[in-house]
């Protein structure tokens, strides 16, 4: 048992490790550092809480702590790299939930109604807000997990009229919200499972409205979304800790929507409140392709890395799907000991999650120094000999630059293109995320190289090797 | 096809427009070389020494322009040299086009096809026949020579038992080739070198030769799309004038190379420039031949002021070497052009059609204007930084009232929120919003490829949650409470375990 103020100045030293976690991150060097803060200060504010007056229930506590971190562990554990998306929207609606149970259980807390008036009203709209944050994280990550498992139709799911449904139900909400903080003792209930089910159903539709391209948006989106429901469970629990780090995650998934908006060149509420079809206003049949598409086989493309002297590799999540990041490090060892300038050139939305690719050639032991982002790589590649574009698609599309009409007109992307030569990997000649045909194809310096990236990249490195 | 080679009639052209080298070549592009008697004398070489090389001697020139396809020239041609050619003659040849409507109208109405070589663009593809570049770069090396015959003293500074030598100054207006070539030679030589040049863009290549660039504080720049530069404003050549007048007096060796093509060339050193200039005083003028940029020079002539000052208003042209090179220059040209076997007018060509100033009876002059500024084209610097400058300011004033709008609002919804809210609620709203602002200070710094560790860390913080579900537990596992609190502690230590395992895991694979 320890007095208010010593749990006062734990959470405090809480929120400060918990600060110092994040801002490790700035560099590759100190990041580990950065998780160790993390996990000291969340043992520190689970401790001060335990052991805090009027705590009680240890031995559910302990047990469920117990039960859920063998879950936890596994589940982190057993997790392919190329996964990581799906677990981490997955761990984002518990948050969710937990937030979502946490109001309930605060709102049948008989403290909860021995409050004065006005208190009495704040914190009940605490509560509704907190729950109606918390039920849109549970369920868009849900969907969210869906859609990158690849469970549920990635494309967006758009109905006329959705944004006036949208709106009418959150007026209901608000009206319901205004019913149920007039209610005497737990009557409101009703009007808080009416509201739960309604934001449920907002936070379905939300995600389901978004493409698949727009993943590391609505990923981080809701990162954000399950920080702020922590804030909020924070006020309604008088928890200073819960509101400091609450918004501290919060506004990191807010930060990081951005930056992928930005790398996207869209605005954030298009991509929140609008699918990617219908973005640009002529709307009319895409320019139509020139050209020819050509394609080379393994033993070409291995005589053409022979003969060139630099090289950049664009991956894409094609690469995360077939897993080709283990054979495609051996080849770039391969070539580097060959002399050959070779270097990573990463879209800030390559993947389906921000820094997607960054892990997982990490994960297989590329060197970080020669993994560059766009606007680093950009102007080396018209003097580059190859690039090849392993699973990659809209991030390198030409159309973004040239093609007014293109749904991704205007989005920064990585220009492919200038180099001498570009090899594409591709399972087939299917359009990418975005759901636009890429131009590149068609150029006269590009050539495609059809099949699995990993079996692709093996032959390849076979034939180099022979 | 024929190539013929006359030899120049002006007393003071000493070139030639082919040597044995360039007559062997041509020969090797397919192509029969006739020269006319005693053509190269003046540069050196003898007719044997043509002859050797592969060359028939023809005794008269009218053989030369009555019987070749193409004809080889320096000198722009005189009209009774014109009155010789035959229809359909290609003439490679010096013509100034700008200066000299009247030869061109004549060759037009003779049929005949002149390139003027001076006229060929300035673009990288075409360098390699620039006539200008490479008798630029004679004219900036002998500029140095001449200069320094004439001028009384070493060019380097020394200390000798017999005393210090001072280093000569030397002052190169006008870095185009012959200014950094002379700037070039006057450095190896030992001299302390000064350019000046009112196009900004130079200044790096002014400094990578070892002068010292020297300007004037007015923001203009004199580069233009073609790559020469233009007339300058009248304050900015009144300041010019002073920066000028102050080097004279200090500097021994005065170099002029400023051009401004199809007009006089800029009077830059004026009298009273000259005046306050040191005896035994060396200016080499190089615009000589459009007008001179001193005031004082005597095209073709060399002479001393009344106050000691040498101005040399001719130079010795190298002709040897001249000639190498421009007959060179032609050589790349006829290369350019499809040598004998494919030989043809290609008035697509950027080059061919740029240069080819009269065609099939028709004057092609000017030319299309062609940009190669190694500097893109742009408003006048002064405008543009002035423009910048306001629209800055403007930015940032709008930015500053926007601020303060948003500020005031603000403030007067947090007075309407303390109105309101408890002292505990207002309380804990101070501690979210300087989190809000810490949590957006620290995010900024996270470089890219740690967003997803970023995702993952920040995920299993978020599981804090579990802190509401801990304050909610009781002793009484049937409380509706308790049960929803088990719920939420279970979900959240999944959520913290399993956000921080796979951080670990993730940065464990990052290494260098």
């Amino acid at each position: 048992m320890i007095v208010k103020e010593i749990q006062t100045a734990a959470y405090l030293f809480a929120s400060i490790l918990f600060i110092l976690s994040l801002g490790s991150l700035s560099s590759q060097e100190s990041a580990k550092r950065g998780v160790f803060y993390g996990i000291v200060g969340m043992l520190i504010a689970i401790l001060a809480t335990v052991m805090g007056q009027g705590v009680q229930g240890h031995a559910y506590i302990i047990s469920a702590i117990a039960v859920a971190s063998v879950i936890g562990v596994l589940l982190a554990r057993r997790v392919e790299m190329t996964s990581m998306p799906q677990l981490v929207a997955i761990l984002h609606s518990f948050v969710g939930l937990a937030a979502v149970l946490v109001g309930y259980g605060s709102y049948l807390d008989p403290k909860t109604h021995l409050l004065e008036s006005t208190e009495h009203s704040i914190h009940l709209v605490e509560v509704f807000i907190g729950v109606f944050i918390g039920a849109i994280t549970f369920t868009g990550s849900i969907i969210a997990w869906g859609k990158l498992e690849g469970k549920v139709r990635s494309k967006p799911l758009l109905y006329p009229g959705r944004h006036l449904v949208n709106i009418v139900l959150l007026l209901v909400c608000i009206v319901l919200g205004v019913m149920f903080t007039g209610a005497e003792g737990t009557t409101g209930m009703v009007y808080l499972y009416i509201m739960t089910a309604i934001a449920s159903f907002i936070g379905v539709m939300l995600v389901m409205a978004i493409g698949g391209a727009d993943m590391p948006v609505v990923v981080s989106m809701l990162n954000s979304y399950s920080g702020w429901a922590a804030s909020a469970a924070g006020f309604m629990l008088g928890n200073d800790l819960l509101i400091v780090t609450g918004a501290l995650v919060g506004s990191s998934g807010a930060i990081l929507s951005i930056i992928m908006c930005e790398a996207m060149n869209r605005s954030f509420f298009a991509v929140i409140f609008g699918g990617f079809g219908n973005a640009p206003a002529s709307g009319g049949a895409a320019a139509a392709m020139e050209g020819e598409v050509t394609s080379v086989n393994h033993q070409e493309v291995a005589q053409l890395l022979k003969e060139a002297k630099s090289l950049v590799i664009v991956p894409g999540y094609g690469m995360a799907v077939a897993k080709a990041q283990y054979p495609i490090y051996d080849l770039v060892q391969t070539l580097r000991k060959a002399g050959k300038q070779v270097r990573f050139a990463i879209h800030p939305v390559a993947g389906r999650l921000p820094g997607h690719m960054n892990v997982l050639l990490a994960e297989a032991n590329v060197p970080y120094d020669i993994v560059l982002e766009m606007d680093e790589i950009n102007e080396d590649l018209p003097n580059t000999d190859v690039v090849m574009v392993i699973g990659a698609n809209d991030v390198v599309n030409p159309g973004a630059q040239d093609d007014p009409s293109s749904p991704i007109y205007g989005m920064p992307v990585i220009e492919a293109w200038k180099a001498e030569k570009v090899i594409v990997m591709k399972r087939s000649m299917s359009v990418g995320y975005a759901g636009v045909e890429n131009p590149l194809f068609y150029k006269s310096n590009a050539d495609m190289l059809y099949g699995d990236a990993k079996d692709s990249v093996e032959k390849i490195l076979g034939y180099l090797k022979a | 096809m024929k190539v013929g080679i006359p030899a120049e009639i002006a007393p003071n052209e000493l070139r030639v427009a082919a040597t044995p080298k360039t007559v062997k070549r041509l020969q090797k592009q397919g192509f029969e070389v006739f020269i006319q008697q005693n053509a190269g004398v003046k540069a050196n070489f003898s007719d044997k020494e043509f002859e050797e090389a592969g060359a028939k001697i023809v005794p008269t020139a009218a053989q030369i322009y009555s019987q070749s396809d193409i004809v080889l020239k320096v000198k722009e041609p005189s009209p009774e040299e014109v009155d010789q050619m035959r229809e359909g003659l290609v003439l490679l040849s010096y013509l100034w086009p700008a200066q000299n409507p009247a030869l061109l109208q004549k060759l037009a109405d003779k049929k005949v096809n002149a390139v003027a070589m001076d006229a060929i663009p300035r673009i990288s593809r075409a360098q390699k026949m620039d006539v200008l570049s490479s008798m630029a770069n004679i004219a900036g090396y002998r500029a140095v020579i001449e200069s320094s015959f004439y001028f009384g003293r070493f060019l380097n500074g020394q200390i000798t038992a017999a005393g210090k030598v001072e280093p000569a100054k030397v002052l190169v207006i006008g870095a185009g080739v012959a200014g950094l070539a002379a700037i070039g030679a006057a450095n190896s030589l030992g001299a302390i070198v000064r350019a000046f040049d009112t196009r900004k863009e130079v200044a790096e290549q002014i400094e990578s030769m070892g002068a010292q660039f020297l300007t004037v504080d007015i923001e203009e720049d004199g580069a233009t799309a073609s790559g020469y530069s233009k007339e300058m404003s009248k304050a900015f050549i009144d300041a010019e004038m002073a920066l000028f007048k102050a080097q004279a007096a200090e500097v021994d060796i005065i170099i002029t190379t400023a051009q401004i093509p199809g007009k006089p060339a800029p009077k830059l050193v004026l009298e009273d420039h000259v005046a306050v200039m040191k005896p035994g005083s060396v200016i080499v003028d190089l615009a000589a031949s459009s007008g001179g940029n001193c005031a004082l020079t005597k095209a073709g002539e060399v002479y001393t002021t009344a106050n000691g000052v040498t101005i040399l208003g001719k130079l010795n042209q190298l002709p040897n070497q001249a000639s190498q090179l421009y007959g060179n220059n032609l050589c790349h040209l006829l290369d350019d052009m499809g040598k004998a076997e494919k030989f043809k007018i290609d008035m697509e060509d950027a080059v061919v059609s740029r240069a080819m100033v009269t065609h099939n009876g028709k004057i092609n002059w000017p030319p299309q204007p062609l940009p190669v500024s190694s500097a893109p084209a742009k408003k006048s610097a002064a405008v543009q930084a002035q423009e910048v400058k306001e629209s800055e300011a403007q930015k940032t004033k709008q930015q500053a009232t926007s601020m303060l709008i948003r500020l005031v609002v603000i403030g007067a919804l947090l007075l309407l929120l303390g109105q309101f809210a408890p002292g505990d609620f207002m309380q804990h709203f101070t501690v979210f919003v300087l989190a809000v602002f810490v949590g957006w200070q620290v995010i900024w710094n996270v470089s890219h490829s740690l967003h997803t560790p970023l995702m993952a860390v920040t995920n299993a913080i978020s599981g804090i949650i579990i802190v509401g579900g801990l304050l909610q537990t009781t002793n009484d596992l049937t409380n509706p409470m308790t049960i929803l609190a088990f719920i939420a502690i279970l979900v959240a230590s999944i959520n913290i375990v399993g956000g921080f395992v796979v951080t670990r895991r993730m940065l464990n694979m990052f290494k260098k």
